[in-house]
């Protein structure tokens, strides 16, 4: 009898759960390598213009078309300038387009969704004003957009922050509709399991209920459209930007510089295939990520 | 004088020997690709260029332009003019001389009654004629006898060199389209696609949108001509293939309109199999600057419209200044190569009325500096930018989307940058940009920008119309619906007075002098508008192909005739 009183209980240091959602995070190989090619493109655009600090906008017309070489690593575009420069220039305002984009548009998304979901007497206005941004045409939309607001935005945001307000929000603005439709499926499902229930039965306020229980429970869902979220985002910039929508001509982003070369593909390849290339990457170690991180945010395989 | 003339024309002949003694017919088959395929040879029921071209080698028209856009007679002994009595003093009729013992190609005489037939055909209301604009105010034809044709005008035509001259406007004979009058043309499949014409060639087999194939024509005026026996005339492709089956492979002798990027032609060039040959029209590539005030902070109405001059660009020293900081030719090497050359005027050609102006293309950017400096614009704070009373150098610099004028203006904004001029970068996209809606505030006519690049040209050889767009009420503004050519807003009471006496002016010369004025009013004197680069057509033929004279006023075959193979 005593003998169990003797023996050291092994009680284990208090974790929180986001410790074993990395540790399953870190069991998906997928997962991790996308991580750290996420981390090393984030690392290049963010470090890399202090290591190598030529202006990505400056012309030199003697250096044009330059194939790779110590002076330009990794050669130069048919005006001279250094593609390793507007590589990293781009990629800084392609992510952050990306990211904020996505940010904007799953805040909008899951909030309506939940809405949607959660509360019966908005769900009838809330789904038709996410029919009838579906059915919006996206081009003409933005191409109005921009018309209104691009001088008044430029104007108080200098030409740069202006576009990059604009182009965030266009985006943000006409893509959170998936994510809103997901989120609603999920949480009319989630509002009638028993733990809901029970956490009514005792009083709990809506909004509580919303942040405790419902919110973490649709969380992999949105963690899987988040991730596509940024890709689709970078990818409708570059399309704005083919279009003669987007950035001013000499600011330099992936979906430009890939406009820029088309013209030269035969005669220079890696023109088109670095910052392709780069496109792809990026939206390939996201989507990876969110893959893993769906796995380790979903207790039913934690620990499998 | 006649001593020159007489040993220039001796040095010609023997310069011209090998070409002028050759025989008809002996120098074998001649291949032209056309990357537009050819739908038929009647010019009068197409107004696509292939068309008109390549029936240019079938059909002629009385009168033709050469590469410097001087009219040349063809089917006449001489052109109309007020000094020898073809034009009358009014400037309502024109007479034309055919020359005696033409033959068409099936051997019938070539009468004024074809003439006459021929603006019968086009002018028919039922016929759709694609080429009408050139029988435009035409009261009536006549034929005065067998060789002679009236044309009376309902009005003073200044410049009648508009009905059978240039290859859109072709002498078809009367016999063999006498039933295709009207409504009845186009079912004349037979006579469209196998004209009988005066020109070098007949057609001898014709495939829709594939390949025509010619011979000589056995009753060509000139009994030496044309040196080809056959020609073989292909369609389909592009301009980049096009150009390679000329100067890679070798598979054809003449490659029309092949505008690709100067480094791909570099590359082509390398082949050695042929060379690009370019020819000059009046597109010009240009900075225009704006004269109002485009600041948004001017109410909607106000803005951009005379009554607020424009804060920096009214100063012409600032303009000069920006136009001084420009190299010209680097624009040329990197966006046209031999498509293009450097140009100070907005009106290049035709050579009479192409001013001597040059001052622009050398770049002085030293002399900008000082421009910019002695107009008061300093830079106090020490930012890189010039300010005057606490207002910064910068400018909005717009244009449509294209991959080469993006180029030019990351180039130009660089140039400027380094006077000290602040610049932001805008592109619109080209169906807006040149879309003419009053409620865009994007499009070129309303102009809210402080500088756009855009190119235009004129139709025809007289820059009388294009220069009219310059006056005071040609200005787009609110009240006009932003509709007018005068984008700039530039308004001078000189130039509309100059302008109106152009237009009053009848000799060729007297125009010439006052149309050149009038250019240097424009950019030279006042730098409102800043041309750049003189856009020109590129074709390329085979090294062995000889004769070739590119020409933008008439069909680029024109001189067909005069090719020769080079042995």
């Amino acid at each position: 009898m005593t003998d169990t009183s003797s023996t050291p209980v092994k009680i284990r240091p208090p974790r929180s759960q986001w410790w074993d959602v990395w540790d399953q995070f870190k069991t998906h190989k997928g997962a991790l390598v996308g991580l750290s090619i996420f981390v090393l493109i984030l690392l290049a655009i963010i470090v890399g213009p202090f290591l190598w600090d030529m202006a990505p906008t400056f012309v030199d017309l003697r250096a044009r078309n330059k194939s790779f070489s110590m002076a330009h690593p990794l050669g130069t575009d048919q005006l001279g300038r250094d593609v390793l420069a507007r590589m990293m220039a781009g990629g800084k305002v392609s992510i952050s387009v990306g990211l904020t984009a996505m940010m904007l548009s799953i805040m909008l998304g899951t909030t309506i969704g939940v809405l949607a979901g959660y509360f019966r007497r908005l769900e009838g206005p809330l789904m038709r004003l996410t029919d009838l941004f579906l059915a919006l045409p996206l081009l003409p939309l933005l191409l109005l957009m921009v018309t209104l607001f691009r001088e008044p935005l430029s104007k108080s945001f200098g030409p740069e922050g202006g576009i990059f307000l604009l182009i965030v929000c266009a985006i943000g603005a006409t893509s959170w509709m998936q994510t809103a439709r997901i989120v609603r499926g999920e949480v009319l499902g989630l509002k009638e399991r028993e733990f809901v229930l029970a956490a009514r039965s005792i009083g709990t306020p809506a909004r509580r209920m919303i942040l405790r229980h419902v919110l973490p429970n649709v969380l992999s869902p949105i963690m899987v459209s988040a991730t596509l979220g940024i890709a689709s985002a970078i990818i409708t910039e570059s399309a704005l930007s083919f279009l003669g929508l987007g950035f001013p001509p000499d600011f330099p982003t992936w979906g430009r510089l890939l406009f820029d070369a088309v013209d030269q593909m035969q005669l220079y390849p890696w023109r088109v295939i670095l910052p392709g290339v780069a496109i792809s990457l990026t939206v390939l170690s996201v989507n990876y990520i969110g893959d893993g991180l769906r796995d380790a945010l979903d207790p039913r395989i934690r620990g499998r | 004088m006649k001593l020159k003339t007489a040993l220039l024309g001796a040095a010609a002949t023997l310069a011209f020997a090998p070409a002028a003694f050759a025989e008809r017919g002996s120098d074998g088959d001649v291949k032209i690709l056309y990357s537009q395929a050819v739908s038929t040879m009647n010019a009068y029921l197409s107004s696509g260029t292939k068309d008109v071209e390549v029936g240019s080698l079938v059909l002629e028209p009385l009168a033709g332009f050469n590469e410097k856009g001087e009219v040349i007679p063809r089917l006449v002994t001489e052109i109309p003019s007020l000094e020898n009595g073809g034009i009358s003093e009014d400037l309502k009729s024109i007479t034309w001389k055919l020359t005696p013992g033409l033959k068409w190609s099936d051997g019938t005489p070539v009468t004024a009654d074809d003439a006459v037939f021929t603006a019968q055909y086009c002018m028919d209301p039922a016929g759709g004629c694609a080429q009408l604009a050139r029988y435009e105010g035409i009261e009536k034809v006549e034929a005065l006898d067998e060789l002679t044709v009236k044309i009376s005008y309902t009005e003073p035509k200044p410049n009648p060199f508009t009905a059978f001259v240039g290859a859109t406007s072709p002498i078809l004979q009367k016999a063999q389209f006498a039933n295709c009058l009207g409504a009845a043309a186009s079912t004349c499949t037979d006579a469209n696609f196998k004209p009988i014409g005066t020109g070098p060639f007949r057609v001898i087999e014709f495939r829709t949108n594939d390949t025509v194939q010619l011979e000589a024509n056995p009753n060509y005026r000139d009994p030496a001509k044309p040196a080809f026996a056959t020609a073989l005339v292909k369609g389909g492709g592009d301009a980049t293939s096009a150009a390679r089956a000329v100067m890679e492979t070798g598979e054809f002798d003449y490659a029309w309109n092949t505008q690709i990027s100067p480094e791909v032609q570099e590359q082509m060039l390398a082949g050695g199999k042929g060379k690009f040959v370019s020819g000059f029209g009046t597109l010009v590539e240009r900075i225009e600057m704006n004269m109002t005030d485009p600041s948004p902070d001017l109410p909607e109405g106000e803005r951009a419209t005379a009554k607020h001059p424009h804060p920096i660009l009214s100063d012409i020293r600032v303009r000069t200044a920006l136009s001084k900081a420009i190299d010209r030719e680097v624009l040329v090497e990197i966006g046209y190569g031999a498509a293009g050359r450097a140009t100070c005027n907005l009106v290049p050609a035709p050579e009479i009325f192409a001013s001597d102006n040059t001052g622009c293309l050398t770049q002085d950017v030293e002399g900008a500096k000082a421009l910019l400096d002695e107009a008061g614009w300093t830079d106090s704070d020490g930012d890189g930018i010039r300010d005057k009373d606490g207002k910064k150098l910068s400018l909005l610099y717009q244009t449509s989307v294209n991959a080469i004028r993006q180029d030019f203006q990351a180039i130009i904004k660089q140039w400027w940058n380094d006077i000290g001029v602040e610049v932001e970068l805008k592109s619109v996209d080209g169906s807006v940009f040149f879309g003419g809606d009053a409620g865009s505030p994007d499009t070129f006519q309303k102009f809210y920008a402080d500088v756009e690049m855009y190119a235009n040209n004129f139709d025809g050889t007289d820059p009388e119309p294009y220069l009219a767009q310059y006056t005071c009420d040609k200005a787009p503004t609110p009240e006009s619906q932003w509709q007018g050519e005068n984008v700039n807003r530039f308004c001078d009471p000189e130039y509309d007075k100059l302008l109106a006496e152009l237009v009053r002016t009848r000799g060729l010369e007297e125009r010439a002098v006052i149309a050149k004025k009038l250019n240097d009013m424009l950019t030279k004197d006042s730098m409102v508008v800043v041309p750049l680069v003189d856009r020109g057509r590129l074709s390329a033929h085979s090294n062995t192909l000889g004769g070739v004279v590119l020409n933008t006023w008439d069909s680029e075959l024109w001189n067909a005739s005069d090719w020769y193979r080079i042995k």
